[in-house]
């Protein structure tokens, strides 16, 4: 049973097919076989059980929603009150938060059921999950190879069918990458939809909170949760939230103009593979009634070296909490408050994340901060402004979310620009701030291949619609590793 | 732009971070890298262009000036590395 939709779970559970104590420990079992994919730092079975007699008493009441007693996992960045919150480092190992994150809180009050806290890159700086201090995650497609990342471990974990859906951060892809990796479906919101309320701050200006599921259906419906407006976070916006699953029942593609960014689909190092179910998938658009047109976004290729100044400047100053004085790891006997600092964060730190600090330490020192931080948002205005033209002629933009399938494990982590060169497709719509989603297309090889769906700023429901749509009309979102699909 | 050993190391200074020396070269050639990556951004002509801070160039919510926190010291205080008396203590800065 713990393999089926959230929807479908939904069902069952209104059916009193089964509890959701019966369906949580069918969860709880099928991570336990699967503890060899890594993709769980901490597993919750005490709260997850807890949560569940909750949630079933709440349907007894006649109280239940679309997620009451469903069993879902939290990336480790969202602080959950009372569990540890890692964020894959060492740095935060013991670090147990005194609060739940925004994202926590509202999945809770909607009756899902934390059954633990996933894997990631460390502070979600990585598109492999090989950056985590519990080590890389393993894609359930093929084990040699990587899920993506920074949300490796939510990818993996619904990929594998562990859980129907799982919240997940996106900086530069880390939603979308891993979701094409893993053969699964992952929302990036717009900047500000969800709040950022208790999720660890990598980089503030890009930053944004998303659900990962099998399909479009479940991303609305934990959308439909997620979204929402809260003063705590000051960049979130207060504006209006959709009925998301609402917006699922247009699945009418006529007519709906659908660009395709030569850039994109020019640019070098594409897997052939790749570029084969991307143009199916189009195909499918359009025999649907699509308009698919060819547009321009003539940036394309500075949006990765605008976002390695952009990101790790803002990380290096976001960072700097981490001091060794209020909580984290902490040396063994400083000798002075500058050692204490130093060690501390030398110790706490992996290697990327210490690389990430002084790329961005050097960006916004005296005398660099024109030639790289003003400069690289000069550029940001550029790219955003290059979607703004877009938008005027099409409504959604369809391209590739990463450039190659899974990647071996290991087979870029001593080469940080190749390992950056694999958020090529997805990094722009972080910097203009846009909505997007990765669902699968098909296959290169045995290996999932994920489309990207672009769109303008609060037009969820449109990406939604049109990738349900697409799901109406194909089954690659049914199929899983190693199983009938 | 290339950076060589001594300036990794004033970097890491800056940054507060402590890094073995035998660390240093590696790390000039990673960082070195990346900022020749990133120096493609240089050829751009961005005359007269505004910086974009924020992605849909919002301002800054302002609150009014309430206390709307609740003490919890004890429980801030219980995942802290080393505290005395409810201060965060650390190693002595001034003789």
């Amino acid at each position: 049973m713990h393999d089926r939709t959230i929807a479908e779970l939904g069902v069952g559970l209104a059916q009193g097919e089964y509890s959701s104590v019966e369906l949580t420990r069918a969860v709880l079992e099928a991570i336990e076989r699967a503890e060899s994919l890594n993709a769980f730092i901490t597993v919750t079975p005490d709260i997850a059980l807890g949560q569940a007699e909750a949630a079933d008493a709440a349907r007894a009441r006649g109280e239940a929603g679309p997620l009451t007693g469903v069993p879902i996992a939290h990336k480790d960045i969202f602080c959950t009150d009372g569990v540890r919150t890692s964020c894959g480092s060492r740095m935060l190992d013991r670090f147990v938060a005194p609060y739940d994150a925004f994202v926590v809180e509202r999945m809770r009050a909607a009756g899902a059921v934390m059954v633990g806290k996933t894997n990631m890159d460390e502070f979600a700086m990585g598109s492999s999950n090989e950056t985590s201090w519990y080590g890389p995650v393993k894609n359930p497609w093929d084990v040699t190879t990587v899920p993506g990342g920074s949300s490796g471990g939510s990818a993996a974990a619904v990929a594998a069918r562990l859980v129907p859906g799982a919240t997940g951060t996106d900086t530069g892809g880390s939603i979308r990458q891993p979701a094409a990796l893993t053969g699964t479906s992952g929302l990036k919101p717009t900047y500000g939809r969800v709040s950022r309320y208790g999720m660890i701050a990598f980089a503030s200006s890009l930053d944004q909170a998303g659900p990962m599921a099998t399909d479009a259906r479940d991303l609305a419906i934990m959308l439909s949760a997620m979204a929402g407006f809260d003063p705590r976070d000051s960049t979130c916006v207060d504006h209006p939230v959709p009925d998301y699953a609402a917006a699922l029942e247009q699945t009418n593609l006529a007519g709906l103009r659908v660009g395709l960014p030569r850039e994109y689909f020019e640019a070098d190092g594409v897997d052939g593979g790749v570029s084969r179910a991307i143009e199916s998938a189009i195909e499918v658009l359009r025999e649907a009634g699509a308009e698919v047109r060819e547009i321009s976004l003539p940036n394309t290729e500075l949006a990765v070296p605008v976002y390695y100044v952009i990101a790790p400047a803002e990380a290096s100053s976001n960072l700097s909490r981490f001091d060794g004085v209020r909580y984290g790891h902490r040396c063994e006997e400083p000798v002075d408050l500058e050692d204490l600092y130093k060690r501390s964060r030398g110790e706490g730190f992996g290697e990327e994340v210490k690389r990430r600090i002084m790329v961005g330490t050097y960006a916004l020192s005296a005398g660099y901060y024109d030639a790289y931080y003003l400069k690289a948002q000069q550029v940001r205005r550029l790219i955003r402004d290059d979607f703004s033209r877009a938008f005027e002629e099409v409504d959604v933009i369809a391209a590739p979310t990463a450039p190659s399938t899974a990647f071996a494990l290991g087979a870029k982590a001593d080469d940080p620009v190749q390992m950056y060169l694999s958020d090529i497709f997805t990094i722009a719509v972080n910097l203009a701030g846009l909505p997007a989603l990765s669902i699968p297309a098909g296959f290169s090889g045995s290996r999932p291949v994920g489309l990207q769906l672009i769109g303008r700023h609060f037009d969820e429901e449109r990406l939604l619609s049109v990738a349900h749509g697409y799901q109406q009309r194909t089954d690659w979102h049914t199929r899983r590793p190693g199983g009938e699909g | 732009m290339s950076l060589d050993a001594d300036e990794v190391r004033e970097i890491a200074h800056l940054a507060r971070l402590a890094v073995d020396d035998a660390d240093t070269g590696h790390h000039a050639r990673n960082l070195s890298e990346i900022l020749a990556f990133v120096d493609r951004l240089s050829g751009v002509d961005t005359a007269g262009i505004e910086p974009l801070a924020h992605p849909l160039e919002m301002t800054q919510r302002l609150r009014s000036d309430q206390v709307t926190e609740v003490d919890q010291r004890d429980r801030f205080q219980a995942i802290a590395p080393a505290t005395e008396g409810g201060y965060y203590t650390v190693p002595r800065v001034i003789e």
